[in-house]
């Protein structure tokens, strides 16, 4: 049985070919690029993933077909919504993505409160289902903890993340227009993708209606322009499917394929990590213990250095569950912050309305990118909010959709039905979410999963500061859409539960004192300095940007510290 | 060697059963038969389906409902993707459709009556389930004739002739043009 796997004794015979120069955690965004960076600068990396593999292209089978190829023309059935009663409520989930979506009722979890966990447990991870949209942070966001007081101050500025938002940029390929804005700087992009004609409309009365905001187009890691051996993309807006075109950003398509051309990767799939081993002379970690899930035995990894990459609850899961007499609440955990601080963006609320023009305009094509209306809240003095602090970007787009429905049966039906109605434009926000204490996961060591290992409690809730933001989320919306000439403008907040904006953040901070914060401003636990944690739980505050590009600039700059270090013997 | 012998010899014959066999065969006991048994649809369910769906997307200059294989996909659909209660609505429905056409057309089923006939008798069972719906509350059961017509809107702009036919589809379009020409009377994109 499972159940003991957390108590079975070290094997000592593999202790040589189990050894490494560094092992990285989890294959998703963040871990796919410590395998690359690693690989890159000469260590013999291995890359260990709980969940099977995936192979670019190889392993997308039923992306090439036509929804009429498809038993349920991408639809679910009940049986999804039995074995996935959480993952099948995603949008990116359908008949031919659904595999990269674990088993609810296989990967339990508590909900203390109402928390929505998706999670994609393969080679790729969460990388492959992303939604692509790729924003730098600014100062705005680094300096937000320490000039409000929520959080603990960010140990780094935007100064030190730039050149390395630059270098993964380049080598990832995220398309974006230059707009010179100061608090959502621009990379290193890829042509833009073009608005619609309502899009460029709605821009065009927002600059005259406004000198607070802009709305620009989404910057996302889509590949306009090939990139190596990537795309471009062919416009079939199937991303979350896996694209056989290489057309965007993912582990299996960009970052594993590079580490492997190295020579220095060893990838190891179906291996759960149990624990981080700790050396208490050494003062150091000295590799991991992994439960292989289908030999059900338990092995050990070493290595100079140890990632964490298992994604924001994964990795909390795997410190608290590292516990020793130097440790007992957890590895790296003396400021007790670890699991906790726990934050999504919130969001699903917004405006919708319809437009009466541009009867004589279409498209070709389907963008998988919209439209992006960044920060304009708190962003000086002029735009200071007396109800909440933080801040709220849109995202959305236009578009000239078909009626699903209309009166009346036969050829009169059938006419209204196969011409594009008018043309509809809609924008929701995603907010930021500040960090809490209170908002935590903490193991739940009487509730075990099939493995035997303890499930998490996940206890999180959005709080006064997002409830106000919300109001004004909504009720922005919906005056920009009326200032832009929409008509039949709806409101509409589905209010989704933390977790469902896949944006989990924050388990095990980054801060500048060990007493109130887990890592350094390297991402190198303050207690154990050869652990580094670039993923989400890494994260001391929000911000409202989608987080995966900052997680990619985290972790490239973290290998080269830690690189850097381990030859001046330092770790 | 009776008719359904032979049939079932030229099915063979053709490496399959023939879809509508049954319709064939039982074509002087319709009458007697039930729609909607079961979630196993029979042959003739399907047919009833698909002479549903066909009143509802008609082949014109473009394939019709018949053309896609609606009622096939109704079946499908109704099997995997409804709840228990939607089922029960809809298998009840096909029975409920069949009489209301006995009722008003001298106790003639669906598949005896003409087509004007059937237009006629789903318009009023299409503004029976507007009425329905316009009144109904979020947790109370949806009308039969919604749910078939769901089903067939669906299934046909889903499927290959309405996407392809009756819309434009192009699997891989290539390249992304935000702002083309459009006049009067072109068709949709199906996705």
């Amino acid at each position: 049985m499972p159940g003991d796997s957390l108590n079975v004794h070290v094997n000592n015979k593999a202790t040589v070919q189990n050894t490494y120069d560094a092992i990285v955690v989890g294959s998703g965004i963040s871990g796919g690029w410590a395998a690359k960076e690693f690989c890159e600068k000469g260590l013999k990396t291995l890359v260990l993933e709980r969940g099977r593999n995936v192979e670019h292209i190889k392993d997308y089978s039923g992306t090439e077909k036509n929804m009429w190829e498809l038993a349920h023309h991408n639809r679910l059935t009940e049986e999804d919504k039995k074995n996935s009663p959480i993952q099948s409520k995603c949008y990116a989930f359908n008949e031919v993505s659904k595999k990269f979506f674990v088993n609810d009722v296989d990967n339990p979890y508590n909900q203390v409160k109402r928390f929505d966990w998706i999670r994609g447990y393969h080679v790729g991870g969460r990388s492959l289902m992303w939604g692509r949209q790729s924003y730098r942070w600014s100062d705005l966001d680094f300096e937000a903890n320490a000039k409000d007081g929520y959080g603990v101050d960010w140990p780094i500025r935007y100064k030190d993340l730039a050149p390395w938002y630059s270098y993964v940029e380049k080598f990832a390929g995220i398309n974006g227009s230059k707009d010179g804005l100061p608090h959502l700087p621009d990379g290193e992009f890829l042509p833009a993708m073009e608005m619609n004609c309502l899009e460029k409309h709605v821009a065009a009365r927002i600059k005259e209606s406004y000198n607070d905001r802009v709305m620009i187009i989404g910057r996302s890691a889509n590949h306009t322009r090939q990139v190596g051996d990537r795309g471009p993309c062919q416009y079939r807006n199937r991303c979350h499917e896996g694209c056989p075109f290489g057309g965007y950003f993912s582990s299996n398509s960009a970052t594993l394929p590079a580490a492997k051309k190295t020579g220095n990767l060893t990838l190891r799939p179906y291996s759960i990590v149990l624990d981080v081993i700790y050396d208490k002379d050494k003062k150091r970690a000295t590799g991991v213990r992994i439960l292989d899930s289908e030999t059900m035995k338990t092995e050990e990894y070493y290595a100079k250095v140890v990632f964490l990459n298992a994604s924001t609850l994964g990795t909390a899961q795997i410190l608290l569950q590292s516990v020793s007499d130097a440790f007992p609440n957890g590895l790296g955990n003396t400021s007790g912050q670890v699991g906790h601080n726990l934050m999504d963006h919130h969001y699903g609320v917004g405006a919708h309305g319809e437009f009466d023009g541009f009867a004589d305009q279409y498209f070709y094509g389907r963008r998988p990118n919209g439209i992006y209306i960044p920060r304009f809240r708190n962003i000086n003095e002029k735009t200071k909010r007396t109800d909440y602090v933080r801040g709220f970007g849109y995202q959305g787009g236009a578009n000239r959709g078909r009626p699903n429905s209309g009166d009346g049966i036969g050829v009169e039906l059938k006419e209204q039905l196969t011409e594009p109605g008018p043309w509809s434009m809609g924008i929701a926000a995603w907010g930021e979410h500040l960090p809490d204490f209170r908002n935590k996961a903490t193991l739940n060591k009487d509730k075990k999963d099939k493995w035997g290992l303890p499930t998490l409690d996940i206890d999180c809730e959005y709080r006064e500061n997002e409830k106000a933001m919300r109001k004004d989320m909504m009720a922005s919306a919906a005056e920009m859409l009326e200032k832009a000439g929409m008509k039949n403008i709806n409101t509409f907040d589905s209010d989704p539960a933390p977790g469902f904006c896949i944006h989990e953040m924050g388990t095990a901070r980054m801060g500048r004192d060990p007493k109130t914060s887990v890592l350094n401003g390297f991402n190198q636990m303050h207690d154990v300095k050869n652990v580094f944690i670039t993923d989400g739980a890494c994260m001391g505050s929000s911000a409202c940007q989608n987080p995966s590009l900052t997680y990619m600039a985290l972790t490239a700059r973290a290998v080269d510290h830690a690189v850097t270090e381990l030859k001046k013997g330092n770790i | 060697m009776n008719r359904r012998d032979a049939l079932s010899r030229v099915a063979l014959l053709l490496g399959g059963t023939i879809i509508g066999g049954e319709v064939f065969l039982s074509g002087c006991t319709s009458a007697d038969k039930k729609l909607g048994q079961s979630l196993d649809f029979t042959p003739d369910d399907v047919a009833f389906l698909d002479e549903v769906a066909e009143t509802i997307i008609p082949r014109t200059d473009t394939p019709g409902a018949k053309d896609a294989k609606v009622g096939e996909f109704m079946t499908v659909m109704v099997k995997d993707c409804y709840d228990e209660k939607n089922q029960k609505i809809f298998l009840e429905g096909m029975t409920k459709l069949n009489e209301a056409s006995r009722k008003k057309f001298n106790g003639n089923g669906f598949m005896k009556i003409t087509p004007e006939q059937r237009k006629e008798l789903l318009t009023e069972l299409d503004k029976e389930q507007k009425d329905y719906a316009k009144n109904k509350k979020k947790e109370d059961e949806p009308h039969y004739f919604t749910q078939m017509k769901q089903l067939t809107l669906l299934g046909f702009f889903t499927s290959e002739p309405g996407a392809t036919k009756a819309l434009r589809y192009v699997a891989v379009p290539g390249r992304f043009d935000a702002c083309v020409p459009y006049k009067k009377g072109d068709k949709a994109w199906a996705v």
